[in-house]
């Protein structure tokens, strides 16, 4: 065993755009990378995480102080590749721990070539995205960083969050289909715009035959599968340039097709019923968040991951193109819209994650709920 | 849902006396459910017989009964107070079994109360293994996964030893069903071992029923702590993981928050389980800790057991997390959901959430095998430490190194310097776990072991292996470079090495390794636990060090005083002194300063974030509280910082602290040493014409054997500057003496044992003052009512005095004030006198809050840590008594004459101590402390207080059947009149033959039963140990003489512990136990709370 390797560690800096800077040590890749720096606030889940393709062109922050304990499996990840653009952590893991772990996670970030920084006070820099906002940010590692004021410049010449159009960048290329689990019962259509591999397989649990489409697949190819229901997924970006797939959303909404979206599906079905949508100062990501089924009353505890949200009145029954049109969930926390459902047409949405990869299985009712409403459709 | 209005009062039941498995976090959870419900406009009824508790202060509840936890005093207390609801889950187990008994012998139908917080039938879903087993397989069926370890329950002894073959055989798990902490549980290797487990189990277990399980030693072992309202919202609190796996009970275990070594997947599993766990069960709103096993090599999740209320492991989770579970259980309980309760520590989002944290939390146990040297002290499922610290760090090796440090006790921090041991030795070692296993571990490291190897000897995860080993790399580091850089120091503090272990690697003394840091710019800051991880800004002080960036520490206008805690509970020093820091909290903050808590104590109220304005969760040791002394002061004025509250931990720092230029309040640090000293103490008692019994210092044997000499046997001996009589004896002859001497590691010149001539026969008494440099308040006086020789937080007490007239007291007061003067007193001392003849004998004085100053506060109904504090920081006993915390005139020792009778009894933790053997520990008291608790009777009379102190400690006072009495020869002469007594009172009297001729002589008549030396008689009569066994009989008393004759009782005091017979080691104790059974026979014994107490004695008062 030799010494503590401090001393033969790379040097790393993250700089954010206000020009706050931490200086740690390189993790994973070696090189700069740069995106909007987020803070996710989960304690368990970091290989679900990497691999959302909601993170596409993000930062992230753990708060969480130990990430890498129990290594990299083949089983846990949620897309084909870890997509976020830089990795900022506290105390990454020198050995995994898991009868699962194939590998660590350090050489899976090398591997796929995502640059991170470790040793930083990720609570300073999670306080201070908190109070100025979620923000521009680049990591660089190396032994020949440039000064700061350099690092900088660079940071403000990445392009930002706001107004990016991202979900054909992390969706499929082609058509795919995750068969039912035991007795077929339901075709979906499912519109990849940065999908989850857990949410194909919680409906595949409940005899849905899911045929993930390209997010920019036409009303004809979705119903060239003749589907029972059709799904619109989470994914990355400004859901204010989505406008492929709001003019889709309409086209489902019209034939009164049972509909189901999650996350940037939930804005998109604001969009759609004509509600604005909004950037939040520094998002919604965790899996401890609060959501309160307004129809119910009950409280479930629930994954996020969202950097914008629907503009809908929380105290009233809105009018829309489509009928009647309500929010059904609301975070305790801030009141922010997390679901949408009309009442004259099958259709609902959440803003956050039921699926639940990583977090809490609290709201894998909603799958149940989007069965029902297929059902309903079929009597 | 809002409040339910059909409940307008509650009846809380509290945890009773300390004792191990049910410690202080009872009080921290009863005192926040009491408070939540009076500030809801319910009236609180509280019983609870501990008095060295905040909860049983007379402004937390409306009527605050210190009355035995019996279901009798129970009924008479709701008989007499009628309430809506009955609140048993703060209480511990022993609330809960309170409460399950006042169900099923129908009172709480007879006078409609209603159980809140729990129902009876999920409470016994919760705790009866079968009815859970079939819980968790309800669960299996709805989820699809979730199973218990294979098992069968058993009745009787057949049963059992049938059981195992079911299992497969050996090794078996043994677990009696509802007892508390895991007593009488262990694991059995053979038939040998079984059989005595399984019989103490199946004694111990209220249903005569034991559960044997599938061996799963060496599993990792996880808990959940998860709440639910009655809108059916659950939430998890908290996830915690036990460094130590499967074997030792969690409470003996080193435990993390949150859990480290699990996928999101496998924690969202555990978290599936429990909510369904929870669910099926029907806890309807309140908190339940679950705990799991998981296989490391397959994943397979068993789930062990569950408690349906708030335990230790919950405070724990609160301060651990900041979600207050046990407040919030009180909430929900009077009808509120989690969404209607605001998150107190962000004040704007609501309890319905889960905390997430950015540190690790790591808890760490403290034992007190020292105070019980015959037993075993390898961990098992049953619970033995005595305490815990709790430490916060932003990576775990800060937290483990915090959490080592604050245990307080030589040897737990991690130590890299000394020859490296034999490899080969130290695993075979570290394969039994022990109190300090992880230090053999480093040891192991430090002698070259592999991680594997590590792993392989003790099933610790292989992270937290590697966490051990990166602490090792960076203490070689520090060995090895030629100069400390700021780089290297910085490293070493990020995980938790303290200035101390620094220098020892380097060969530097601890300060000059803070100042190296300190030139360097290398200082802690401080985070904020804030329940949310930074999301949300956090309105509640409550902070750790890291060695971080950025601080947290805002800035103040008022004037802060420091309140130095007293640290992990252990025995000598526990909740009495937490309770007189919360009280000096309470009484400055109303005087006008910003308080600020530093305690590494998470049983305590004083660590709950609502008592202070501030709370820093730290070590107790010089460094830490200089860093926060210096982070104070760059955020506003300091007043002062009190050492004197806390016990001998904060006072032991109180020079150095003053050396280092911070300004210590109260009695001076010289002060405290010239009571500490024994020369400079000898000058203040000269000085003031005071006796104190012969006495001596010593270094080596000759010394002592001279001073021994000329005072003459018995003496008593001890180091000198300890707690708790640690080490205290009494010597009977010179062999023994040279023997003491040669087993003491500790004495050393500047640390001499103290010999002092033992006054045999002695009345013990105990005074608490209060002297604010002109004026004394004789706050109380106690007297003891075991001979002086056995140490007074083990004796029972009696306020006020009632063998003292008023000629004693006016000495008592007399030599208080001249030795409160020639000290320099600035608050509180208690000093113990023994009366001898007519000779009143200082003993000894402590210059700080004692551990009665609860009891005298209770028995007298004035605060006196509140004054303490007071006068600390400048107030005068005239102004206190001008502003009404003290009580206009008179004090503690001119109580009237009708002023209620306060008992105080000690409560022992012997039947938790087995030797390797697997036989008990011996029972007898002596000069060296051993108790964990103590409880309070109060009444009208004596006899009655007394036997309500010996029901609240041990159970109630038999009041006829056999009693069994067996005296040494001195105490013969005096048993004879309680012996006649006790026929009188209609009991049977069985005595040895040597008892049995005296009390024949006196015309008493006593069954003559054979001593255990005998063996059975030929005709197979048996033995007073086989009797004892075979439950006939209902009172022993015994007493012992002298070091061999102590050891003659030895069986008989065991068969007594695991019987649960009352058993009187003194004869004063007998005396006043016929006084007890005499009241108990005459009438019916009331109930009165503390409230009414006191304005009986105000109006006698004035």
């Amino acid at each position: 065993m030799t010494l503590s390797t401090r001393g033969a560690q790379t040097p790393a800096v993250l700089v954010l755009e206000d020009g706050r800077a931490f200086r740690g040590r390189a993790y994973g890749a070696v090189g700069e990378t740069f995106g909007e720096a987020v803070f996710s606030t989960g304690m368990t889940g970091y290989q679900e995480t990497l691999t959302d393709p909601s993170y596409h062109r993000q930062v992230v922050v753990m708060t969480a102080p130990h990430v890498g304990n129990t290594g990299v499996n083949d089983e846990d990840p949620e897309s084909g590749r870890i997509w976020v653009s830089g990795y900022v952590v506290r105390d990454p893991a020198r050995k995994p721990s898991n009868w699962r772990s194939q590998r660590s996670l350090d050489e899976e970030l090398a591997a796929q070539g995502v640059v991170g920084i470790s040793g930083v006070d990720t609570r300073a820099l999670t306080r201070h995205l908190r109070e100025r906002g979620a923000m521009r940010v680049g990591i660089f590692s190396g032994n020949a960083i440039p000064d700061e004021g350099t690092l900088l410049a660079r940071v403000r010449q990445a392009p930002e969050m706001t107004g990016a159009d991202l979900s054909a960048e992390v969706a499929t290329k082609e058509a795919y289909v995750v068969p039912a689990i035991g007795t077929k019962k339901f075709t979906v259509a499912a519109i990849d715009l940065g999908i989850k591999g857990m949410t194909p397989h919680r409906m595949a649990e409940r005899g849905i035959e899911v045929h993930v489409l390209p997010a920019t697949a036409t009303l004809e190819e979705v119903y060239a599968v003749q589907p029972d229901g059709v799904f619109f997924s989470n994914g990355p970006g400004d859901p204010s340039t989505a406008d492929h797939p709001v003019a889709l959303m309409r086209g489902v909404l019209e034939r009164s097709t049972p509909l189901f979206g999650i996350c940037f599906g939930n804005q998109i079905l604001g969009r759609a019923l004509g509600f604005g949508t909004y950037k939040l100062k520094y998002g919604h990501r965790g899996i401890n968040q609060p959501v309160q089924d307004r129809t119910t009353g009950k409280v479930e505890v629930t994954a996020h991951n969202h950097g914008f949200a629907v503009d809908a009145p929380l105290d009233k029954v809105s009018d829309t193109e489509f009928g009647r049109a309500e929010v059904s969930h609301v975070c305790l926390n801030d009141q922010v819209v997390e679901g949408l459902q009309l009442l004259d047409r099958p259709a609902f949405s959440v803003q956050y994650h039921p699926e639940a990869a990583a977090g809490p299985h609290d709201a894998a009712y909603l799958f149940d709920r989007f069965v029902s409403l297929m059902e309903g459709q079929r009597a | 849902m809002p409040k339910r209005s059909d409940i307008q009062s509650v009846l809380v039941i509290g945890s009773g006396p300390i004792v191990i498995g049910q410690a202080a976090e009872f009080d921290y959870s009863g005192t926040q459910a009491c408070r939540v419900l009076k500030a809801e406009g319910l009236r609180v009824i509280l019983v609870n017989s501990n008095p060295a508790t905040i909860m049983t202060d007379p402004e937390i509840a409306d009527a605050t009964y210190v009355e035995p936890i019996t279901p009798e005093f129970v009924e008479k207390i709701i008989a007499k107070e009628r309430p809506d609801a009955l609140l048993p889950t703060l209480g511990g187990q022993t609330a809960l079994n309170t409460a399950i008994s006042m169900h099923e012998n129908g009172v709480l139908e007879k006078y409609g109360v209603e159980l809140i917080g729990a129902n009876v039938e999920a409470i016994n879903k919760g705790e009866d293994r079968d009815l859970f087993k079939g819980v968790v397989e309800a669960v299996k069926e709805k989820i699809g996964y979730g199973e218990s370890a294979r098992s069968v329950i058993c009745h009787s002894m057949d049963d059992v030893l049938a059981g195992v073959d079911t299992l497969g055989g050996y090794p078996v798990v043994v677990r009696p069903s509802f007892t508390m902490g895991g007593a009488g549980s262990g694991f059995a290797h053979d038939e040998e071992e079984l059989r005595r487990i399984a019989g103490q189990g199946l004694t111990l277990s209220p249903t005569t029923e034991v559960l044997l399980e599938e061996s799963i030693l060496g599993w990792k072992e996880y808990e959940l702590e998860l709440m639910r309202d009655r809108n059916d919202n659950v939430v998890v609190v908290c996830s915690i993981e036990n460094f130590d796996p499967m074997g030792v009970h969690t409470g003996d275990s080193i435990t993390v928050a949150p859990a480290m070594t699990l996928t999101d997947r496998e924690y969202q599993r555990l978290r599936d389980v429990g909510i369904a766990i929870i669910r099926e069960v029907g806890v309807d709103t309140g908190g339940c800790n679950i705990q799991f096993a998981i296989d490391p090599t397959d994943g397979r999740v068993i789930v062990i057991e569950m408690n349906p209320r708030v335990s230790r492991s919950s405070a724990l989770a609160s301060k651990a997390t900041g979600f207050p579970i046990a407040k919030i259980a009180a909430k929900l309980a009077v009808g509120y959901t989690l969404d209607e309760i605001p998150n107190d520590i962000t004040e704007k989002t609501p309890a319905s959430f889960e905390p997430t944290l950015d540190y690790v939390v790591v808890k760490a146990p403290r034992f007190a095998f020292e105070k019980f040297p015959s037993a075993d002290a390898t961990l098992t499922t049953t619970m033995k430490s005595v305490g815990e610290a709790m430490a916060i760090g932003r990576n775990f090796t800060e937290a483990l190194q915090k959490a080592l440090r604050s245990l307080e006790k030589k040897g737990s921090q991690f130590a890299f310097t000394g020859p490296v041991g034999d490899k080969a030795e130290l695993l075979a070692e570290s394969v039994r776990p022990t109190d300090g296993r992880i230090n053999t571990v480093m040891q192991a490291i430090r002698a070259g072991a592999t991680q594997e190897e590590v792993f392989d000897a003790t099933k610790i995860d292989p992270w937290f292996v590697d966490q051990l080993f990166l602490i090792k790399e960076i203490a070689d580091e520090l060995a090895s470079v030629e100069r400390l850089d700021a780089d290297l120091i910085a490293e070493a503090k990020r995980h938790g090495f303290s200035d101390a272990q620094i220098g020892e690697i380097r060969g530097l003394r601890e300060d000059v390794v803070r100042e190296v840091r300190h030139a360097l710019g290398i200082r802690p800051v401080y985070k904020t636990v804030d329940t949310c991880a930074a999301e949300f800004a956090a309105k509640t002080p409550y902070f750790y060090s890291s060695y971080d960036e950025e601080s947290e520490v805002a800035t103040r206008t008022k004037p802060a005083v420091i309140i130095l805690g007293s640290g992990p509970n252990r025995i000598g020093q526990g909740i009495e002194f937490d309770y007189s820091c919360v009280h000096a909290s309470f009484a400055l903050s109303d005087a006008g300063f910003e308080t600020v808590m530093v305690n590494c104590n998470p049983e305590t109220v004083s660590t709950d974030y609502d008592t202070s304005d501030r709370l820093y969760f730290e070590p107790l040791t010089l460094e830490d509280v200089l860093e926060i002394v210096h982070a104070e002061s760059l955020a506003g004025p300091i007043a002062g910082v009190v050492v004197q509250l806390g016990g001998q931990t904060p006072l032991g720092l109180s020079q150095a602290l003053k050396d280092n230029g911070v300004p210590v309040v109260g009695t001076s640090p010289e002060a405290i040493h010239a009571a500490e000293d024994r020369g400079a103490f000898g000058r203040v008692l000269a000085e003031a014409g005071l006796p104190a019994p012969k006495h001596g210092t010593a270094t080596t044997f000759g010394e002592a054997k001279a001073i021994a000499d000329e005072i003459g046997y018995p003496v008593l001996v001890r180091p000198s500057y300890v707690l708790g009589g640690r080490g205290m004896e009494i010597v009977y002859d010179e062999t023994r003496l040279a023997s003491y001497i040669a087993e003491s590691t500790e004495i050393s010149p500047t640390r001499p044992v103290l010999v002092d001539r033992f006054l045999d026969d002695a009345i013990e008494i105990d005074v608490d003052a209060l002297y604010d440099g002109h004026e004394l308040y004789l706050g109380g006086v106690m007297e003891h009512i075991e001979e002086a020789g056995i140490h007074s937080g083990d004796s029972a007490c009696a306020l006020p005095p009632i063998t003292l007239g008023g000629f004693d007291i006016k000495r008592l007061r007399a030599s208080t004030e001249g030795i409160a003067k020639g000290v320099g007193v600035l608050g509180l001392i208690n000093i113990q006198f023994a009366l001898s003849g007519d000779i009143l004998y200082v003993l000894e004085a402590n210059p700080r809050a004692s551990r009665t100053v609860p009891f005298t506060s209770k028995a007298t109904a004035v605060p006196l840590a509140k004054a303490a504090a007071r006068i600390s920081l400048g107030a005068t006993i005239a102004e206190l008594r001008e502003e009404g915390l003290l009580p206009k005139t008179g004090d503690g020792g001119t109580l009237p004459l009708d002023a209620p009778i306060s008992v105080k009894e000690a409560v022992m933790p012997w039947s938790r101590f087995r030797d390797i053997h697997g036989r008990g520990v011996d029972t007898v008291l002596g000069p060296e402390m051993r108790s964990t608790g103590e409880v309070m009777g109060i009444d009208s009379v004596f006899g009655t207080a007394y036997a309500k102190s010996q029901a609240g400690a041990y159970g109630p006072l038999p009041t006829k059947g056999r009693a069994f009495i067996s005296v040494a020869n001195r105490d013969k002469r005096s048993m004879i009149f309680p012996a006649r007594e006790l026929v009188a009172h209609g009991f049977e009297l069985m005595a040895t033959s040597g008892t049995a001729e005296v009390l024949k002589r006196n015309g008493i008549n006593a069954i003559v039963v054979r001593k255990q030396s005998e063996g059975p008689g030929p005709n197979g009569e048996k033995t007073i140990v086989q009797h004892i066994h075979d439950g006939e009989v209902d009172l022993i008393v015994n007493t012992p003489y002298g070091t061999g004759g102590r050891l003659d009782g030895y069986d008989i005091r065991t068969a007594a512990v695991s019987r649960s017979v009352p058993c009187l080691t003194t004869v004063q104790a007998l005396a006043a136990a016929v006084q007890g059974i005499d009241a108990l026979n005459h009438g019916d014994v009331g109930v009165r709370s503390l409230q009414e107490h006191a304005e009986h004695l105000t109006a006698a008062r004035d």
